[in-house]
């Protein structure tokens, strides 16, 4: 098989069709005549991280709270490293987001005055399972916005120093599409699949986080030398043993605590209840002989029982099935929990493109929003849409008065040859999957993984560090006989370069204050002078070069002035 | 968790082809879908709220305490029944209305 090129051209390309491609898009629709391409890896109507539904949203400024306390949360749950411009500006937007989802379709509870029913001092009750149909279906009434669902997008173009469109291949068809855009906006999402995960046999995935989200976004903006943020914090979810479904339902529906074999509640011990605490605590007790930790449920009342069972049919339905199968529901049985492996995800924690206070990042041309961008931690899905409609307004600026650059036909020629060589020759030793199975041990043993407790120093991630440029080198060898091997490929190359980024990253910031999330057993004392700055990286000429930048103040418009 | 397809009940009309978010299923030589990747598949369930024929088993892998139990979905209006099957073949459903919010 041999690929051939074709030419599409746009206005504004995004990149990935979940959360926050799909609210850029319509943002530019309802505020422009602009032609915008959404490419899409599967099908907008059920992918990325809301293919399932969701069933909260969690990021809400209720009755009796304000943008400025929900800045206070994020900033106190990261101990201090967020840019404050970026926090902000998406908490300006949240309830603003919430009221156009919901205009869209999107069902939230409201009690008899109107008002919505709050779960918590930041969420909302919904009925999320239908949340990506919701969006598709927005999307697809506006004539300027063309969906293309089932393409693989694989690198940027970059000329003269902008990012001018993208190259993806189909998965239906042999043709490698050359896409030339007055800007890019990347929603790709974040990173799963780098380290092994709690079953890794058959049941490797589970529906948190989504493994079809393959670090793509973060690769090709590694790749083409855009500044990256804040990789070492990586997020590693406490969720329900083996279903990794969640725990913030239960905890926070029911006010269930967290509690070890003997029945006693751990988590106080441990500090402020924080993300990473409520993870480290449960990670410290299986440690010391103490588990298997749970939520105590046991004696919830039928009715409770019946609406968890509901609440996580309309998101992970698996933890319904396990519940019915085994036989025994939360009232009589309490839940066991457990940490996933780590993920690089800038929705949850602050990992992504080094962005402006407009979402654009070092490289012109190019905006990020959702899980790609980071610095801003706890977006969940509304501030997904926030930062989605934050990049459309800045790129729709940009595009103003811009003559769109013909892409070269000798790159993309070269881009060609390079994708069709995967095709062509005799199979090699090894497969992706070898790879992918390769990387996530290496990244496992001597990055922090689940396996060592998620703690990692120095010589383990020069260990680290070798083994995943030796696998990268290896993968330039690998062979597909079909487009979905191709892109099996391209995802396991994807991750290579992520892990990369990310141990550089972790080898970077010499202090410990985020436990399990990053821990670097080199460096346990809190030292401010080093801790209250990001570790930001460029690649250039195969190495991760570390450069450390100022904290951003919430007032603040950050601009790229060095870039 | 995974998924596997009936094909006595599958008539290919390939509306969970299109929808799933890793593209795993594929048409076999008889005009079936099948399910390719297995292994890949993270249990969120779009092609089974997708088949109009119950032809789409969902269930949870043996590594993770599965134990032969399966659902499938049937959709009526507003409504979105979910029907367990337990390897007996005793079966129990959960019906919900798509025009609630959660309690939790």
């Amino acid at each position: 098989m041999n690929l051939k090129t074709k030419n599409l051209k746009t206005d504004i390309l995004i990149i990935g069709g979940g959360t926050a491609g799909c609210f850029a898009a319509l943002k530019i629709a309802e505020n422009s005549e602009a032609k915008v391409i959404i490419a899409e890896k599967a099908n907008v109507r059920r992918s990325g991280c809301l293919a399932a539904g969701v069933n909260a949203l969690n990021a809400y400024i209720v009755k009796g709270q304000t943008p400025e306390t929900y800045l206070t949360y994020v900033r106190n749950d990261a101990e201090g490293v967020i840019r404050e411009d970026l926090v902000y500006t998406i908490a300006q937007r949240l309830n603003d987001v919430t009221k156009k989802v919901e205009e869209l379709g999107l069902v939230i509870l409201k009690d008899e005055a109107g008002e919505y029913v709050s779960r918590g001092n930041r969420n909302i009750k919904i009925n999320g399972e239908n949340i990506k149909p919701i969006l598709a279906d927005a999307v697809a009434k506006h004539p300027n916005v063309t969906v293309i669902n089932r393409i693989n997008i694989i690198d940027y173009i970059v000329q003269e120093g902008k990012i001018v469109g993208a190259y993806g291949f189909s998965l239906d068809t042999a043709v490698l599409y050359v896409i030339s855009a007055k800007a890019v906006i990347c929603t790709t999402g974040g990173a799963a699949g780098l380290y092994k995960s709690n079953n890794p046999g058959f049941s490797k995935h589970k529906m948190w986080y989504s493994p079809f989200n393959t670090g793509a976004g973060y690769a090709m903006g590694i790749r083409a030398g855009a500044e990256m943020t804040t990789f070492e914090m990586r997020f590693i979810a406490l969720r329900c043993k083996d279903t990794i479904a969640p725990t913030g339902t239960i905890a926070q529906g029911v006010g269930a605590q967290q509690i070890n074999s003997s029945g006693e509640e751990y988590e106080k011990k441990y500090g402020a209840p924080k993300t990473s605490v409520r993870m480290y605590s449960t990670v410290m007790e299986n440690r010391s002989g103490k588990g298997p930790c749970y939520l105590k449920t046991v004696g919830i009342t039928e009715e409770q029982e019946g609406d968890l069972y509901k609440a996580y049919l309309n998101m992970a339905p698996a933890q319904t099935l396990r519940w019915l199968e085994n036989g025994k529901g939360p009232a009589s049985d309490n839940v066991e929990i457990e940490g996933t492996e780590p993920y690089i995800v800038g929705g949850h924690t602050g990992s992504g493109y080094w962005v402006d206070t407009n979402r654009a990042t070092t490289i012109r041309g190019l905006y990020a929003a959702g899980d790609v961008a980071g610095g801003s931690p706890q977006k969940y899905v509304t501030g997904c849409f926030a930062e989605g409609e934050i990049a459309a307004v800045s790129a729709l600026r940009y595009i103003q008065g811009i003559i769109p650059t013909v892409p070269s036909m000798q790159e993309a020629e070269e881009k060609l040859r390079s994708v069709n060589q995967y095709l062509q020759g005799a199979p090699g030793l090894y497969t992706a999957e070898d790879i992918e199975e390769a990387m996530q041990k290496v990244m496992d043993d001597y990055a922090g993984g689940i396996s060592t407790g998620y703690a990692f120093n120095s010589r383990k991630l020069q260990v680290a560090r070798e083994r995943i440029r030796e696998l990268l080198r290896i993968s330039y060898q690998l062979k597909a006989t079909d487009l979905h091997q191709l892109m099996f490929i391209y995802e396991v190359v994807d991750r290579l370069y992520v892990c990369e980024t990310l141990i550089g990253h972790l080898e970077a910031r010499q202090e410990t204050r985020w436990p399990s999330f990053q821990e670097n057993a080199d460096y346990p004392a809190k030292d401010d002078e080093k801790w209250l700055k990001f570790v930001n990286s460029r690649y250039v000429n195969g190495k991760v070069n570390i450069v450390l930048r100022d904290l951003v103040k919430k007032d603040d418009i950050y601009e790229h002035n060095d870039r | 968790m995974s998924i596997m397809i009936d094909s006595q009940k599958c008539v290919g009309c390939g509306k969970c082809r299109q929808v799933c978010p890793g593209s795993l299923l594929y048409v076999d030589s008889r005009g079936k879908t099948e399910m390719k990747y297995p292994k890949e598949c993270w249990g969120c369930t779009s092609c089974v709220k997708e088949c109009n024929f119950n032809a789409i088993k969902y269930y949870l892998g043996a590594d993770m305490g599965g134990k032969g139990s399966f659902l499938y979905t049937k959709q009526e209006g507003q409504l979105l029944h979910w029907i367990i099957v337990a390897p007996d073949g005793s079966e129990k459903q959960i019906t919900i209305d798509k025009s609630q919010a959660n309690a939790y």
